[in-house]
């Protein structure tokens, strides 16, 4: 059974068409990557698909439920989806740990102990164990990136939407985040991400999905996609990313 | 993943380097002789200007009689003790209505329609009224209400005054703060399934109080000086008490007497909340 399957999704700002029409069905351990071209819409499906935008029409559906209903509480579906933004987003006024402990305790009433128990754990895994009570500017663009993802992670999600986490790093500072996702994809995790990353997608991703005006123009086996595409748009676009 | 760290021990400065140093301190020691020397020309000039002035003795005579300073010293002291106590006691009052009424306006909830409706009403009216007319109404008007259970103490009447009149501007600054907070900060702490109270308490308002808190102290170095607006209802306070002794004794020298108070208070306080800004940067950007 699919765990997130979206229809006919539709958005627009003002008179402008961002999402068209998109279909996506995605099953638990499903790796996703959106591609395509700057403003073809995927930082906004992935906002849609966690309800942080309304929908203009069509529906989601959340493990059987149907979540665009309006009557639904946005945040019984936010509580087991994680979310990591392009530009990290981490909460200034908090250390590092505190980033990591702020939703365990107040959403998910887990105890302060085992909320900076689990935080710990994790940012040692991602190799930030010594910058737990550093305050998030005093890290390079790699290490924050790193903390938005144990900070999303540490609420155990059943799904995560990555956001071109790596667009704002510089190339060697990509290495060390991809490493971390590539980690997760291997422990089973369910993602959807939005990258520019053509070799990371073709090699981490289940399906590729490729995006173009709002529409998903092409979707399949990174292989297809990468190998053999349908469409001719998706030919140009790779032809240009690929170089 | 860490790599090995460089570390800053151990290292002994280049020959060009202490040449350099060496420059740096005779330059500095040179500007510090300038500072020293164009502030003595400008303020010995301005003193001079003042002392030489056709009226200076007459000015002298009525507002520096150290004689008089001493006389009205315990008298303005002791009122003093009023505007302190009506600051102490005020200070945190307008905090808790101004952080009140900014939450207030920055909800969403139907519920609180009212509420919203009311803050605005609020912000708008105690904004626009010269603070010594709210003053007056509450010290005459509210008594003149004759409602049973409320205090008819000119003390107490003026506070409620000043709390109403300075939470409308502190709730204006701080609704200012909660908007500068860039919205992606409230996208992400809702990302995280946290309430709009949550993320407002946990990290909307943090952020925003770290970043009003020297147009707070502003005003509350304003409500320190204001607190002499009670005078005007005939509260005894260190304004009423210099010019008490004043008319009494044809001598103003009890005002400078008050004005040395008041800036014994608001100079520190200006101080502290430089301190207090720049200690809250410090640990934001904190190695
Ligand atoms: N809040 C908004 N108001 C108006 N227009 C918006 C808003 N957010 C996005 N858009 C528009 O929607 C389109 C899609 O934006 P989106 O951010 O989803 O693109 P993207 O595929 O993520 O691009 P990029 O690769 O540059 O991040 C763009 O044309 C953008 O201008
Ligand atoms: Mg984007």
């Amino acid at each position: 059974m699919s765990l997130l399957r979206v229809e006919g999704l539709r958005k627009a700002y003002g008179d402008r068409l961002v999402l068209d029409d998109v279909a996506l069905d995605i099953a638990a351990h499903d790796v996703v990557c959106l591609i395509g071209a700057s403003g073809s819409g995927k930082s906004t499906l992935l906002r849609c698909l966690n309800l942080l935008e309304p929908v203009d029409d069509g529906s989601i559906w959340w493990d059987g439920a149907e979540i665009t209903d309006p009557r639904i509480d946005p945040r019984a579906v936010r509580r087991e989806i994680g979310m990591v933004f392009q530009a990290y987003n981490l909460f200034p006024h908090l250390t590092v740990l505190e980033n990591c402990t702020l939703a365990q305790t107040l959403v998910h009433r887990v105890s302060k102990a085992a909320a900076r128990d689990r935080a710990r754990e994790l940012l040692a895994r991602f190799g930030l164990a010594a910058h737990a009570d550093a305050h998030p500017d005093s890290l390079s663009g790699g290490q924050q990136q790193r903390v938005a993802l144990v900070r999303a992670l540490c609420t155990s999600p059943r799904l995560l939407l990555l956001d071109e986490i790596t667009a704002a790093l510089d190339p060697e500072l990509v290495g060390e985040v991809l490493e971390s996702v590539r980690a997760e994809a291997a422990a089973g995790m369910t993602m959807i991400l939005a990258t520019h990353e053509m070799a990371f997608a073709r090699e981490v991703a289940t399906t590729v999905c490729f995006l173009d005006g709002g529409r998903i123009l092409e979707q399949g086996p990174p292989e297809r996609i990468f190998g053999a595409p349908e469409q001719e748009r998706t030919r140009q676009f790779l032809a240009r990313v690929l170089g | 993943m860490t790599g090995p760290t460089a570390t800053a021990a151990g290292w002994t400065p280049s020959e060009r380097q202490l040449e350099r140093q060496a420059v740096a301190a005779r330059v500095r020691r040179r500007q510090r002789a300038t500072a020293a020397l164009i502030t003595l020309v400008v303020f010995g000039g301005l003193a001079l200007g003042a002392v030489s002035s056709p009226g200076w003795d007459r000015f002298a005579d009525t507002f520096l009689d150290t004689g008089h300073m001493r006389a009205a010293f315990p008298e303005v002291r002791d009122a003093f003790w009023t505007n302190v106590k009506m600051f102490l006691i005020a200070e945190p009052l307008i905090l808790l209505l101004g952080g009140l009424v900014a939450v207030t306006r920055s909800t969403v909830s139907p519920w609180l329609t009212p509420a919203r409706i009311l803050a605005v009403v609020y912000t708008d009216l105690f904004r626009g009224v010269p603070t010594i007319l709210v003053v007056m109404v509450c010290a005459f008007g509210i008594p003149a209400m004759q409602l049973t259970g409320v205090t008819n103490s000119l003390f107490w009447l003026t506070l409620v005054a000043l709390v109403l009149s300075y939470g409308a501007y502190v709730a204006e600054v701080i609704r200012a703060g909660i908007e500068s907070v860039h919205p992606t900060q409230l996208a992400s702490a809702q990302a995280l399934a946290l309430s709009r109270g949550q993320a407002m308490r946990h990290v909307v308002l943090p952020q925003a109080l770290r970043r009003v808190v020297p147009p707070l102290m502003n005003d509350f170095v304003s409500l320190q000086k204001d607190t002499a607006l009670i005078s005007a209802v005939g509260v005894m306070e260190a304004l009423r008490a210099a010019s008490d002794y004043g008319n009494y004794n044809f001598d103003y020298s009890a005002y400078l007497v008050a004005a040395a108070f008041f800036l014994v208070v608001t100079v520190p306080l200006a101080r502290l909340t430089d301190w207090l800004a720049a200690r809250a940067a410090r640990r934001e950007r904190g190695r």
